[in-house]
């Protein structure tokens, strides 16, 4: 009744081509964009911002990355937080050596230098697929993990090999308290989803898609296999360096190779598997629904305890493990395409609803 | 379908639920309470040593509660929160429990260097004081830069000077090390590699020959490690390891046949989830104290009469007397004679992060004053400044006999002269880095 697109014609390309095609959809996130940018920070918390809203946005940036690279143009990578290490100690190395400079300036350095790493372990793609690609890549993750614990150049020889940040600045604005970190996240995360979104529909994006869908199909059309998959791990490497960059100066303040461990890289696999592949939505969702539900579940189960069930922290713990391992199966089984499309399916109904036949 | 979509819907709001729970429960009513947040972890491959450290550090506040009301008659509420030793999860606990209660978290244990780490950073905006009793951050006691940082009695570097002189001692002086081959078999993290520093400074002064062996997270996975030691044959092996990683070394070292007579583990590697696994192969492995050794002493009796007594134990019952089971007591200890010596200066009130700042770093226990506490030979003296956040540094060693910990004679503290400049030098260069604003002791002093 209240979603649906009569009565909105589309009388030119630039209409016909736009991102959000129905009026209703461009409402609600225009809406969702004003609430996040205008109302969030003065209502929010520190938890919130700190412990939720934060890590929710920056995972969801490296989520978008790596859905770039195995959602769209079909290309496994196990160990996609190494990417993220590399942006995030560049960025410190650049800091370090080049003080002053503007975080932004640092933040697409970082990615550059993460994307350059990232042709570098894609060149395999050229010659393996699927899963045994998906080892090779394995590659990349403990290959950084050593090399940033081992070499002392890249953690300015640290004696406990953990780096540390001071705070962003930039055109004389220190960035410092949380509300002022979500707010400059928020921008750049907004940046980047519209740059994908952009890349995916584009040329190039629709070149990745055809490697995805069948690759000596899309070499007889005419797209050089060589050019798709590069350009494809080194923009998710790219994404996946800024996101590591934020992880690191905006996030955690001083960190170590553990903090981009392979569960961080199995993590984001996760969250694009259960967000969706091949969505850009997907990965938001995906990203939420693992930041965001062990949290939720860990606050949630001790509530147990005013009801009359004994519920410890270590019981609260495992609770939560065992129920967030069922919620990823229930999902996976209702859904194998992802979350993002349970979403497509209800605006589906919904433009019916309440009359669907 | 739409059962499905019911289904999404019921979660999303049951999440949105749980989201702004915590904004609702700031609004507390001001009751008399004094909120102590619990970092722990029972979880994970560090559960068994920070099982028995949480039933230590939450036995005795409900101790306190039971015995005295509280402290100063303030009442003591506490909530524990599972970080699983991970540093996001921690940092994540931090912010659930920092504004809970009247006024806000008094004191965090954070119970694992990265957390430290991360909290560091923090704390100059949230003004919440982190007590990190035997590890954390070496150069946080310089309290001019690390103003809410406490590592009370004793860090890494502190700890590695202790077992040099140890071992140096054996060998009958310092200077007969030089040639001797020590090795380092340690934790890859923060943790393991805070010490690396001081051997290294330590090497160059008695030029022993220092092979620094990396165990990676979690630390079951030694093989590699011990096949080096055993075609080096070192003289000495320190190991600086946690929870599954100190058992398996102990197992490693009984199958490539070093003699554990030789083996020294740091304070956290020296209880007995870490060498019980090993069964007799433990027999003669030494490790430091930290504070209390194992065993009872008069404030186990009270918890014992007013706790587990009652039924209302954290842990078993056998465990209370424990090494990790003791050093949560002292931690506990710790915090609340804090706030005890805060209450002095801001009257018997619930106190915020920052009045406790200032009772940490005034402390002046006495072995009178911990004798009165309870805790007469269970703890050591602690006098911290505005200077100096240690507060001292003393430790004994301590050697399985295959049933319990004996205790040696020695007494060491950590030599000032080697160790003072090394944090002198780290802690300038981290308020370099992060553009800190250094206090002056001596004006704070004279202004008072």
């Amino acid at each position: 009744m209240f979603y649906r697109e009569n009565g909105q014609f589309k009388s030119t390309y630039r209409e016909d081509q736009q991102i959000l095609g129905i009026r209703q959809d461009r409402w609600f996130i225009f809406g969702l964009i004003a609430f996040a940018l205008l109302v969030v920070p003065y209502w929010g918390s520190d938890y919130m911002f700190r412990a939720i809203l934060i890590p929710f946005l920056i995972v969801s940036l490296a989520a978008i990355g790596l859905n770039l690279l195995v959602g769209y143009c079909g290309q496994i990578s196990l160990g996609h937080a190494a990417f993220m290490a590399i942006g995030a100690y560049a960025a410190y190395n650049i800091v370090v050596h080049f003080p002053g400079l503007n975080f932004i300036v640092v933040l697409v350095l970082a990615g550059l230098v993460s994307a350059l790493v990232g042709i570098l372990f894609g060149l395999p793609s050229l010659q393996i697929k699927g899963l045994y690609l998906g080892v090779a890549t394995l590659a990349a993750q403990f290959f950084v993990d050593w090399v940033f614990a081992r070499v002392k150049w890249f953690t300015n020889y640290s004696s406990s090999g953990g780096v540390s940040t001071a705070p962003v600045e930039m055109f004389g604005w220190t960035i410092d308290t949380p509300m002022e970190k979500y707010v400059f996240i928020l921008v750049v995360v907004m940046v980047f989803t519209l740059m994908a979104k952009n890349l995916v529909r584009g040329h190039i994006g629709r070149s990745w898609m055809a490697m995805r869908d069948m690759d000596v199909a899309a070499e007889v059309i005419g797209i050089r296999p060589m050019y798709a998959k590069l350009t494809a791990f080194a923009v998710s490497a790219f994404y996946a360096g800024v996101a590591g960059a934020m992880w690191g100066f905006l996030h955690l303040g001083s960190w170590e190779p553990a903090a981009f461990s392979i569960n961080f890289s199995l993590n984001l696999l996760f969250m694009i598997i259960i967000g969706g592949m091949g969505s850009i939505l997907g990965s938001f969702i995906g990203a939420a629904f693992i930041v965001l539900l062990p949290l939720a579940l860990s606050q949630a189960l001790p509530l147990l305890n005013n009801l009359g069930l004994k519920v410890d922290t270590a019981m609260a713990s495992h609770l939560e493990f065992m129920i967030f391992g069922a919620l990823i199966v229930f999902f996976l089984i209702v859904e194998p395409l992802g979350i993002a499309r349970l979403w497509a399916v209800a605006k589906e109904k919904l433009r019916l609803w309440p009359f669907p036949h | 379908m739409l059962k499905h979509l019911a289904l999404t819907a019921a979660s999303v709001t049951a999440l949105t639920m749980a989201l702004s729970a915590p904004l609702v429960s700031t609004a507390h009513a001001q009751a008399k309470e004094q909120f102590f947040p619990v970092l722990s972890y029972r979880t994970g491959a560090y559960a068994p040593n920070g099982t028995p450290f949480a039933n230590g550090y939450v036995d005795y506040l409900k101790m306190l509660n039971a015995r005295d009301g509280g402290v100063g008659g303030v009442k003591i509420t506490y909530e524990e929160c599972e970080t699983g030793y991970a540093t996001d999860r921690g940092v994540e606990c931090y912010e659930r429990l920092k504004g809970k209660g009247p006024t806000g978290a008094a004191v965090f244990h954070t119970l694992s260097t990265g957390i430290t780490f991360a909290l560091t950073d923090k704390s100059f905006t949230d003004k919440i004081p982190i007590i990190t009793a035997g590890y954390g951050r070496a150069d946080s006691v310089d309290g001019q830069v690390f103003k809410w940082n406490f590592p009370l009695g004793g860090t890494y570097w502190g700890a590695a000077d202790m077992l040099i002189q140890h071992v140096g001692k054996k060998e009958g002086g310092v200077d007969k090390l030089k040639g001797k081959k020590i090795a380092l078999v340690y934790h890859d993290s923060p943790y393991g590699k805070e010490p690396i520093a001081l051997l290294q400074e330590r090497a160059k002064m008695h030029g022993y020959e220092l092979s620094l062996l990396p165990v990676t997270h979690p630390g079951v996975e030694q093989k590699a490690t011990w096949l080096q030691i055993r075609q080096n044959r070192p003289d000495y092996v320190f190991l600086w390891g946690w929870g599954v990683m100190n058992g398996t070394a102990l197992k490693e070292a009984v199958a490539v046949g070093y003699p554990r007579d030789k083996m020294y583990g740091v304070w956290w590697a020296g209880a007995e989830p870490d060498v019980r696994p090993a069964g007799d192969g433990a027999k003669g492995y030494n490790a430091l104290t930290f504070m209390a050794p194992a065993g009872q002493g008069k404030v186990h009796q009270d918890v014992l009469k007013h706790v587990h007594d009652k039924g209302q134990g954290t842990g078993p019952k056998a465990e209370v007397g424990e090494v990790l089971y003791n050093r949560g007591l002292v931690a506990a200890m710790m915090s609340v004679e804090g706030v005890k010596r805060a209450q002095t200066k801001h009257g018997k009130k619930p106190l915020t992060g920052e009045q406790v700042q200032w009772g940490l770093e005034n402390l002046a226990l006495d072995q009178k004053a911990l004798a009165a506490l309870g805790f007469a030979g269970y703890a050591d003296n602690i006098s911290t400044s505005c200077v100096d956040h240690e507060g001292g540094s003393v430790a004994k060693i301590h050697t399985w006999d295959g049933n319990k910990w004996v205790v040696g004679a020695e007494q060491y503290t950590a030599d000032q002269q080697i160790i003072k400049p090394m944090i002198k030098a780290s802690a300038v260069k981290y308020a370099a880095e992060k553009k800190v604003a250094a206090r002056d002791c001596a004006k704070e002093l004279a202004s008072k």
